[in-house]
């Protein structure tokens, strides 16, 4: 079967068979990684360009990796070396790196839809790598990975998502993706970090972080900026933790066979106890490590086994 | 020079509605009379308007024409074409311009190059505070001696409540209408969609129906406490609405517009990042939107007028959070507000209060069909079917989010002083 978008921009437009497609191959590309010689022919000769206007580590080294290991030639491009400082418009930084003829660009940008609005005007596949508030979707697919990996399914499972859903594009993703696939999703924030109307996308919004977890096979934690500390938002860390962390007690409300997740970095003591970060439930480390595999499927079904070969 | 308007229906709420011929004498209404009553003259130009509808030249009082300073977006002559176009005799200029239209050579530089043009007409509205900076009262009196029929901060709300008071009492005395942009801006948050189930799936902040409806409470109280009048731009939510109407049943001296696209789309239709359904207020949930037309209905909302806002791709071709607010409005404002009519939601009567009449008497304008009055007209066809087309636009500029859009109704002619300003081909 052949991969048949262009692009991956969010989990929306995504089928359940694509999103299962991607996770198979993700699958597969695990076990490169774990070889002494970690490196494959599939895309040689192939351009990514990596076009990150935020500021990210983990993500884009993940990008990067991922290009590496498949012998794709990987360049980067940040805000400040673009010349989107010098006053030029995303669209037309997009058509001059189209002009290099790239095959894939990762995007990252603060203003959602950003992606989408490059991907209209470039021949190159566009992989969003998070744009504003809107979406992150290999960080969702990863995470399905994950869990689909450890419970060996995601339908029917109870997942908890709880933290700054309102400024989150991981908790987007991960809710649609999850829901799409079959599994019941929970969250749980203060009130000024639930988006209005996100009930409307089919998860739950608990009242308390006790109710939110209760029976969860799934959890997942929220990275909590501490630049919004002192804002409207919440008061203190304190506070937060106390009402909103993730800690022992609060895990035995979860199934006995609950797996903890956070998509990093981690602030520890805030939204997540170390103890419960450290246990042998935590799988934010695995979360990492297929982060990997599922970028490379990612650039494999776009540049090389899917539907490169007459989409361009 | 004579001028026959022949065989059209002639709708004047309150004064004509039937088959009527008007005489236009030079830049004056003449006569207007039963067709077989009709005294021929050789020199009498004829103009056959069998089958549509004249109506008081419609007037659409917030508008903005961007020059001076944007005349890449839209100069005072495309402005006033795109008028002429829409059916629209007259325009009030919004004061958001570069300089801001908060003084008497700004205005005298509007009205100078509106009268060079000869199109549509200019009615500027000058700014409630200098450089619309919300700090401290621009001459109002002056730019009144100049030719402003209102004043505004358009674009942004006077924040400061006791400046606006004063403002209200400055503007009672000399009799000068205040046009409200009613937004509480640390509500409004840097928003730029309804804040809602499409705004969460979007990821695009949102902008709550308070962030609207808490100013409209607050300058509905400093009407009452000033006894001046005030008058609500562009309403969007079903609150602003409510509040207007039990202002107005208390007796409260306030007025209202909104515009079609409020009565026309909603959060749902923002979609793939469109900017070019991004404006300020933004498209409103269904449920206001009903409310928007129930208060077009009941009376609620005395007029329709566009917001014409144009924008050039530079500012609309970007990212959907740092892309301008507004839409083009002049030459779609007609056809979908006739589609109210076409619904049942108003008679062309109530059409015509809207969109001629009561803007005119807000401005303090007398546009009647009647003799001795200045021969403004709009004729409307009101079976001509047809697509929106952007690329068919007068406008310099083409952001709008009803490209595509069967419609039915369209400008047949437009008269400004006894002048065909617009004719459709």
């Amino acid at each position: 079967m052949r991969f048949a978008k262009k692009d991956i921009l969010d989990i929306e437009s995504l089928e359940p068979h694509e999103i299962s497609m991607i996770l198979d191959t993700a699958q597969g590309m695990k076990e490169i990684s774990e070889r002494p010689v970690k490196k494959v022919p599939t895309l040689r000769g192939k351009t990514i360009v990596l076009f990150f206007q935020e500021p990210s580590t983990r993500t884009k080294l993940s990008f990067d990796t991922a290009a590496k290991r498949l012998s794709a030639d990987s360049l980067s491009l940040s805000k400040s070396s673009s010349s989107i400082v010098k006053g030029e418009t995303l669209i037309d930084t997009a058509k001059n790196l189209e002009a290099m003829k790239p095959d894939i660009i990762v995007l990252r940008h603060p203003s959602s839809g950003a992606p989408h609005l490059i991907a209209k005007r470039v021949n190159a596949s566009v992989i969003n790598a998070g744009d504003g508030i809107h979406a992150h979707p290999s960080q969702a697919l990863l995470d399905m990975m994950s869990v689909r990996e450890r419970k060996g399914k995601i339908e029917g499972l109870k997942v908890s998502i709880i933290g700054d859903i309102a400024h989150s594009r991981v908790a987007r993703s991960d809710i649609t993706g999850f829901l799409k696939m079959g599994a019941a999703v929970s969250i749980c924030a203060p009130g000024t970090m639930i988006p209005k109307g996100i009930e409307r996308s089919g998860c739950t919004v608990s009242p308390t972080m006790e109710t939110c977890i209760d029976g969860a096979d799934v959890i997942m934690m929220l990275r909590i900026q501490k630049e919004r500390q002192g804002s409207i938002l919440f008061p203190t860390e304190r506070e937060y933790a106390t009402l909103f962390g993730l800690n022992k007690a609060r895990l035995k409300l979860a199934n006995k066979e609950v797996i903890v997740m956070h998509p990093g970095p981690m602030n520890r003591g805030v939204e997540i106890s170390s103890e419960v970060a450290d246990a042998d439930n935590s799988i934010i480390l695995e979360q990492v490590t297929n982060g990997v595999a599922l970028r490379m499927a990612l650039f494999y079904l776009l540049a090389g086994g899917g539907r490169h070969a007459d989409a361009h | 020079m004579l001028m026959r308007i022949k065989g059209a229906r002639v709708v004047d709420p309150g004064n004509i509605d039937g088959k009527k011929d008007i005489i236009i004498n030079d830049h004056l209404i003449d006569a207007v009379v039963d067709p077989e009553n009709v005294r021929t003259a050789a020199d009498m130009e004829t103009i056959d308007a069998r089958g549509m509808i004249v109506v008081p030249g419609l007037i659409d009082i917030h508008v903005h024409l961007r020059e001076p300073g944007h005349e890449y977006k839209e100069t005072i002559e495309t402005g006033l074409l795109a008028a002429a176009r829409g059916g629209f005799t007259a325009v009030c200029a919004m004061p958001n311009t570069l300089p801001v239209n908060d003084n008497r050579q700004v205005t005298q530089f509007i009205l100078q190059r509106a009268k060079e043009l000869g199109l549509s007409k200019v009615y500027p509205a000058g700014a409630i505070t200098q450089g619309s900076m919300g700090q401290a009262l621009a001459e109002i009196y002056d730019m009144k001696q100049a030719g402003i029929v209102a004043v505004t901060d358009d674009g942004k709300p006077v924040e400061n409540s006791n400046l606006m008071r004063r403002a209200l009492e400055y503007c009672k005395g000399l009799e000068m209408p205040i046009f409200v942009h009613a937004e509480d801006v640390s509500m409004a948050d840097g928003g730029s969609m309804n804040e809602g189930p499409f705004a969460t799936s979007w990821g695009i902040k949102g902008i709550p129906n308070a962030a609207e409806s808490i100013m409209v409470v607050r300058d509905i109280a400093l009407s009452e406490l000033t006894g001046a009048s005030v008058h609500f731009c562009h309403i969007s939510t079903r609150e602003s609405v409510e509040a207007i109407r039990q202002a107005k049943k208390r007796g409260v001296n306030i007025t209202c517009e909104t515009a079609p696209h409020y009565f026309t789309l909603t959060d749902a239709d923002v979609k793939d990042y469109n900017t070019n359904f991004k404006m300020n207020p933004p498209l409103r949930s269904e449920e206001d939107r009903q409310a928007i037309i129930h208060g077009l209905a009941d009376g609620t909302i005395d007029l329709i007028a566009s917001d014409h806002a144009p924008h050039s791709v530079v500012e609309k071709d970007v990212e959907f959070d740092r892309a301008a607010f507004g839409i083009v409005g002049l030459e779609t404002s007609l056809p979908l507000s006739l589609k109210l009519v076409q619904d049942g939601v108003l008679t062309l009567t109530e059409l015509v209060n809207k969109m001629a009449k009561h803007p005119a008497k807000i401005i303090g304008m007398n546009n009647d069909i009647k003799p001795g009055n200045t021969a403004d007209l709009t004729l409307i066809d009101p079976e001509d079917t047809y697509e929106i087309d952007p690329e068919t636009f007068r406008s310099k500029s083409r952001n709008t989010p009803f490209s595509g859009m069967k419609i039915k109704g369209s400008t047949f002619l437009t008269m400004v002083d006894g002048r065909v300003v617009y004719q459709r081909d």
